[in-house]
C-alpha cells in the first residue's frame, strides 16, 4: 500500500526577499500579509528590517482583546462582532491565538471554524496562531501580526487569547481595550472577586446570555464591580454587558461600548499611557529574546556555567551576572 | 512519548525552524469529518499546525483561508461523491490566484478510477483509505521539503 502521487514536477515556492513584500503589505495585498507574518512568527533575521518598516507605518488601530476560559464563546463573540463592524466598512482582522503542543510542537488552530461563514467574515482578515511555547496568553509574534495588519490598514484587529485560566493577563498589555468573557455557571461570587483575569477588564461581558444561569453570574460581577477600585483609579466605569451570541442580543450594546471606550482613551489621555506601556512591555520582551538568542546553549560558555549551578559550585545569579560580565549585583539605591 | 523539553511553556522555541502548516478542510455537502479530525490530530502529533476550516466550505472559502493562514497544504477529505468537480474548482482557483505553491492532498472515499482527473486538477497526493499515518505524515514532510521555503 502506498500513497499515490504526482508524476509531474514537484510544485515550486517562490521565495521573495522581505523587503519585497513591505509595499504589498502596505497596499493590503492579503497573500502578502499572510507570508509577513509567518516571516514575523518564524523570527528570521531576514524580516526584522521588514517589520521595523512595517511598525512605523502602524499606529493607527483599535486593538482590541478578548479573553476568557476555554470555551467561553470568545471566537462566537468576535465572528458577530466582525458582522457588526463590516456593516460600517471597517477593514476588521483578526489574530486567534491557540496553544502548541508541549509533546510534539504541533497545534490545532480551531478559532476560525466559527468565524468564516457570512460574507462579512470573507472581507475580514482572520490568522490563527499557535502560542509555540509563549506563555501569558499571547504568542511571541502576536503583536507584530498586529503590527502587520494595521499597517495594512486594518481596525479593529481583535486579539483572541488562547482560553484563560486565572493568571494569564499578557494581553493587557497588548491590546487598547480588554474584553474579559464569562460564560455563566462555572463559578460563584468568590471567583468573581479573585484577582488575576477578572481584574483587567475594561469591559465585562457575560456571554451564553440565554442560558438560564447568566443573570446570577452579572450579578456577582455587579457586586465585585460595586466595590471601590483601590489604586486603579479611571474615569471609566468598567460596564457589565450580557450577550448572546445565538439570538443576537446585545452585540451591538457590546460595538458601542467598545467604541465609547475608544473615544475615551482618546479624549483622557488614557490611550497614549496605554501605548507607551505596550511599547515597553514590547521591548523589554524584544531584549529577553535577544539575550535568550545571545546565551544560546551552544555557547561553551553557557554550558559550563549551566554545569556548574547543577553542581552547586556556583548559583543561579553568580551564573547570569558572570555571562553579561558583572562580578556583582550593582546595589540600587 | 516524551515530552521535549525545549517545548515547554516558557521556553519558547528559539530555533528558525518554520513549523509546516496545514489546513484540513471539508468541501461541499458532506457533514461527515470524523476522519478529518483523527488526520488533524496526527499532524498535530507530528508536530505540525493545523487549522480546521469546519464543514460545508465552498472552494473559494478554503482558497481564502488558505492564504489568510498562508498554509504549505490543504488536506480535503471528501466522502460525499463529489470529488471530481470539487477538486476541479478548488485547483483551479489555486492556480487563478496564483496559490499553487500550496501543496493539495485528497483523502476520503476516492475511486481508483477518478485518480488521473484528480491529479489533472492539481491534486499532489492521493490519501487511500487504509493508508497509515505515518505514510501522510512523510508524505507531507517531503512535498514541502520538495517545494522549498516559500
Amino acid at each position: 500500500m502506498t500513497l499515490v502521487t504526482r508524476n509531474a514536477t514537484p510544485k515550486r515556492g517562490i521565495y521573495r526577499p522581505s523587503a519585497d513584500l513591505v509595499p504589498k503589505v502596505l497596499a493590503g495585498s492579503r497573500p502578502d500579509i499572510a507570508r509577513m507574518i509567518s516571516r514575523a512568527e518564524a523570527g528570521y533575521d531576514e524580516a526584522s528590517d521588514a517589520l521595523a518598516a512595517l511598525y512605523r507605518h502602524a499606529g493607527r488601530a483599535h486593538v482590541i482583546g478578548v479573553t476568557g476560559v476555554p470555551g467561553g464563546g470568545k471566537s462566537s463573540l468576535i465572528s458577530a462582532l466582525i458582522r457588526a463592524y463590516s456593516g460600517d466598512s471597517h477593514k476588521v482582522a483578526v489574530v486567534a491565538v491557540d496553544p502548541s503542543s508541549p509533546y510534539s510542537g504541533g497545534a490545532i488552530l480551531g478559532d476560525r471554524i466559527r468565524m468564516g461563514d457570512s460574507a462579512e467574515a470573507q472581507q475580514a482578515f482572520v490568522r490563527s496562531m499557535a502560542t509555540r511555547g509563549h506563555l501569558g496568553g499571547l504568542a511571541r509574534a502576536t503583536l507584530q501580526a498586529v503590527d502587520v495588519l494595521d499597517a495594512a490598514g486594518y481596525s479593529p484587529i481583535f486579539i483572541e487569547t488562547v482560553g484563560v485560566g486565572q493568571d494569564e493577563v499578557e494581553v493587557v498589555t497588548a491590546a487598547h481595550t480588554v474584553v474579559v468573557l464569562s460564560p455563566p455557571g462555572l463559578g460563584d461570587d468568590i471567583q468573581a472577586i479573585k484577582a488575576g483575569v477578572m481584574e483587567i477588564a475594561d469591559i465585562h461581558v457575560v456571554s451564553k446570555g440565554d442560558k438560564p444561569d447568566a443573570a446570577a453570574t452579572a450579578s456577582a460581577l455587579r457586586g465585585m464591580m460595586s466595590l471601590t477600585p483601590l489604586g486603579r483609579p479611571s474615569e471609566w466605569e468598567t460596564p457589565i454587558l450580557t450577550l448572546s451570541v445565538a439570538t443576537g442580543d446585545g452585540i451591538l450594546d457590546l460595538k458601542q461600548c467598545l467604541d465609547s471606550h475608544h473615544a475615551h482613551l482618546v479624549t483622557s489621555g488614557e490611550l497614549a499611557l496605554r501605548q507607551r506601556s505596550i511599547s515597553r512591555t514590547r521591548v523589554l520582551a524584544t531584549l529577553n529574546h535577544l539575550l535568550r538568542r545571545e546565551f544560546d546553549e551552544n555557547t561553551t560558555n553557557l554550558a559550563a556555567h549551566l554545569q556548574a549551578v547543577a553542581d552547586r559550585s556556583s548559583d543561579p545569579m553568580t551564573a547570569a551576572l558572570a555571562l553579561l560580565g558583572l562580578n556583582r549585583m550593582e546595589a540600587k539605591p | 512519548m516524551t515530552i521535549e523539553r525545549d517545548r515547554m511553556p516558557g521556553s519558547e522555541n528559539l530555533s528558525n525552524t518554520p513549523k509546516i502548516r496545514v489546513l484540513v478542510a471539508k468541501l461541499g455537502l458532506d457533514g461527515h469529518d470524523r476522519g478529518a479530525k483523527v488526520v488533524a490530530r496526527i499532524l498535530r502529533d507530528a508536530g505540525m499546525e493545523v487549522i480546521y476550516s469546519g464543514l460545508y466550505k465552498t472552494p473559494a472559502q478554503i482558497l481564502e483561508a488558505a492564504i489568510q493562514e498562508d498554509v504549505d497544504v490543504i488536506g480535503v477529505s471528501l466522502l460525499s461523491g463529489s470529488h471530481v468537480p470539487l477538486f476541479a474548482a478548488l485547483g483551479s482557483l489555486l492556480r487563478d490566484q496564483q496559490a499553487d505553491h500550496i501543496l493539495l492532498v485528497a483523502g476520503g472515499v476516492i475511486p481508483e478510477q477518478d485518480y488521473d482527473a484528480l491529479m489533472n486538477s492539481g491534486v499532489d497526493v492521493i490519501v487511500p483509505q487504509e493508508a497509515r499515518s505515518d505514510m501522510i505524515v512523510s508524505a507531507i514532510r517531503d512535498l514541502v521539503d520538495a517545494r522549498g521555503r516559500i
